[in-house]
């Protein structure tokens, strides 16, 4: 393809693999297009072809063992296991013997012979529907390259030999690459081939190496030395030959630079409003492990733990002792903060099939959280009493998840009793009036909330679900991805009823779902009334920040403004124009 | 020749670290062990062909072992389909 001279700033949208932003100086890495001749081979030389093949597969092994042993001791040994699989495919005996078998029949030339089995190979796997097989052709690749440039005598290019900053493009990267990077002289990457989940992904992640994959056309377009923008964050490589834009980038990298720096300042400050409204600003994890950074982040609490991962990371039913272990860790952790403690959320997308014995047609409208845990008492009970004995300090809430009526919010609290009475026939210490909440996440539950706000201490509105059983929209699925929209009229009226009936009734309300980590947002929320916000971590100082800039009066105005609008257009319309007037187009970082 | 059905009841199928792990088991026996799903047959000691085989969660495979070892290698791999290779 012809290069032109000029360009304007083009912009080439690809996965985001690992985030950061740099600007730098194009390194092309040519070395992919490798061309393997059919040769024959005189049949006296038969016995040495099949030698030489073998030679390279033992050459070829003892280098990715080198490899995987630096990834164990350079990053972790979890990582190192990424090489497994290639030291085995260069070991895999049933492809090898079919090699060396044509060698001998056909007596053609070992790098033509291992190419074409292995691409047969890759052909079978890419007719794969299954994503992650499809990415394991990356894996596939790097070893029928090593072995072929060891059979060729080729030196590669290690990457360690790269000793000046650069921003290195290739058509295709394998993580052994990855690996020889030194981060002073490899500054970011960006290649046309791979996906978000690969192993290349992974391991530019941990090192901390920005990174954008899956770029398609972008090695084509490129020009050696050329001054290139990544942005691993966005998944975009822009290519900027103007001094002006380049500035301006520059510009836009030092903000965001100083925009963090800003942001972990607010750490300690309080999630206040001008005029005095506080805000708990709480974050949802998944596994205690992910309370420090919570708190690093400078989470007031957690406000959602969502308790079925440890069944989800291990795929069997944690026992009462692990469970227990687990809430207690995260309450030593918070405390004298608090810890909000969702009772198993299984089904849906999160039980496989043959964990829920049956097949269902709708597993989202299916036998799922509390409908499940009501069905089985005595499993339900056993994460009930491992919860109780960790709130003896008195700072540990319980959760119902998809509580869509009273009844049911009854039949899980007499449960609840039952675990208490357990406890206390043993004598074993727990805050025997630990508060007990439900999720808002059915929109009959929303419905109904008056009765609801009567038999419980908390509402938290979990808008993932109310959105997608308000509009009958499962936002997994591609095509009406686009219709699953937060700022839909219905879901906001939902809300309000919701915080509306639990201030009625002397509750608090939070809100644990994506919506609360979405600054366009967070005006809204405030203004209808939430008294907490539960976010992803590292959405906090970003929402801290849009809180202490606003006052409870303007938001509630704001609010009022918001519910008068009819349609999700002109409520979106308003909102990002309402954010752009208050922070400036360039602050605007909304997650998309 | 002992024969079984199983299900791949791990979340991501017998991607590579399954595959790498059912091939180092499969390897240590004796007999000659084959996987079958469909009309796909696979070596069990082969990486790229376990890998071929590209089996997702919820698909049946049929473990064949032929040999000295038969039934305690088919014993051996089904409980490494049943425990899910220490997988979600």
């Amino acid at each position: 393809m012809k290069k032109p001279d000029k360009q304007v700033c083009t912009i080439y949208r690809g996965t985001p693999a690992s985030p950061g932003v740099v600007i730098g100086k194009v390194f092309l890495l040519n070395r992919e297009s490798i061309e393997v001749v059919q040769e024959t081979v005189p049949k006296a030389e038969v016995k040495n072809e099949v030698s030489r093949f073998k030679r390279a597969l033992h050459d070829s092994k003892e280098e990715v063992v080198k490899i995987r042993e630096k990834v164990a001791k350079r990053i972790d040994p979890d990582h190192a296991k990424i090489f497994d699989a290639q030291i085995m495919i260069i070991g895999d005996d049933f492809i090898n013997d079919a090699v060396i078998k044509r060698i001998k029949r056909d007596r053609n030339n070992a790098e033509f012979v291992y190419r074409k089995v292995i691409d047969r190979s890759i052909k079978t796997l890419s007719s794969s529907k299954d994503e992650y097989l499809k990415e394991r052709i990356m894996d596939i690749n790097a070893v029928a390259n090593r072995l072929i440039y060891n059979l060729l005598g080729i030196k590669r290019l290690t990457l360690e030999s790269i000793d000046s900053p650069v921003i290195l493009v290739a058509r295709s990267l394998s993580p052994g690459d990855v690996v020889h990077m030194k981060k002073e002289s490899i500054l970011a990457f960006a290649t046309d081939m791979g996906g978000g989940t690969s192993h290349v992904a992974l391991l530019a992640k941990s090192m901390g190496i920005p990174a954008v994959v899956g770029l398609k056309n972008f090695f084509d377009q490129a020009q050696d030395k050329q001054s290139i923008v990544l942005d691993g964050m966005k998944g975009e490589v822009v290519i900027c030959p103007d001094e002006r834009t380049l500035k301006e980038y520059e510009k836009r990298r030092k903000h965001i630079l100083q925009k963090t720096e800003e942001l972990s300042q607010l750490k300690l400050l309080p999630a206040e409003t001008q005029d005095g409204k506080k805000i708990e600003l709480s974050a949802n994890i998944e596994l205690p492990s992910d309370t420090d950074s919570a708190l690093e982040y400078g989470a007031e609490g957690v406000g959602l733990f969502r308790t079925e991962y440890l069944y989800i990371a291990r795929s069997d039913f944690p026992t009462e002792e692990e469970q227990h272990q687990a809430y207690q860790e995260v309450a030593e952790k918070v405390h004298p903060k608090s810890v909000i403690l969702r009772t198993f959320d299984l089904g849906g997308d999160k039980f496989d099939e043959h964990a829920r014995g049956v097949y269902e047609a709708n597993p989202f409208l299916g036998w799922r959280a509390i409908r499940a845990c009501l069905d089985l008492p005595e499993m339900f009970k056993v994460q009930l009493r491992a919860m109780l004995r960790a709130s003896d300090k008195k700072n540990i809430k319980i959760m119902f998840p998809m509580i869509s009526e009273v009844g049911e919010l009854q039949k899980a609290k007499a449960i609840l009793n039952e675990a208490k009475d357990e406890l206390r026939a043993k004598g074993v210490p727990f805050d025997q009036n630990v508060p007990v909440g439900i999720m808002v996440e059915i929109p009959s539950a929303a419905l109904v909330g008056d009765a609801l706000a009567k038999n419980c201490d908390f509402f938290s509105i979990g808008t993932n679900d109310l959105i997608q059983y308000t509009l009958a929209v499962d936002r997994g699925n591609e095509k009406i991805a686009h219709l699953y929209q937060g700022f839909h009229p219905a879901v906001l009226k939902l809300i309000k009823q919701s915080i509306d009936a639990a201030h009625r009734n002397g509750i608090w309300v939070g809100l644990c779902g994506e919506m609360a980590a979405d600054p366009l947002a967070t005006m809204l929320l405030v203004g209808l009334g939430v008294d907490e916000l539960s976010t992803s971590a590292m959405a906090i100082p970003e929402i801290k920040k849009i809180i202490r800039s606003m006052k409870l009066e303007e938001a509630k105005i704001h609010a009022q403004e918001v519910l008068k609008l009819s349609s999700v257009d002109e409520i979106e319309k308003f909102l990002s124009e309402d954010y752009v007037k208050r922070f400036g187009k360039d602050n605007k970082s909304r997650p998309v | 020749m002992v024969e079984r059905e199983i299900q791949v009841t791990n979340k991501l199928g017998l991607h590579a670290r399954p595959a790498a792990m059912l091939v180092q088991t499969a390897s240590k026996f004796k007999s000659e062990i084959r996987l079958k799903k469909d009309d796909v047959e696979a070596n069990a000691k082969s990486i790229l062909s376990v890998m071929m085989l590209a089996a997702e969660a919820g698909s049946l495979v049929t473990i064949k072992a032929e040999g000295e070892d038969e039934q305690q290698a088919v014993e051996t791999l089904t409980k490494m389909f049943e425990e899910k290779f220490g997988e979600e």
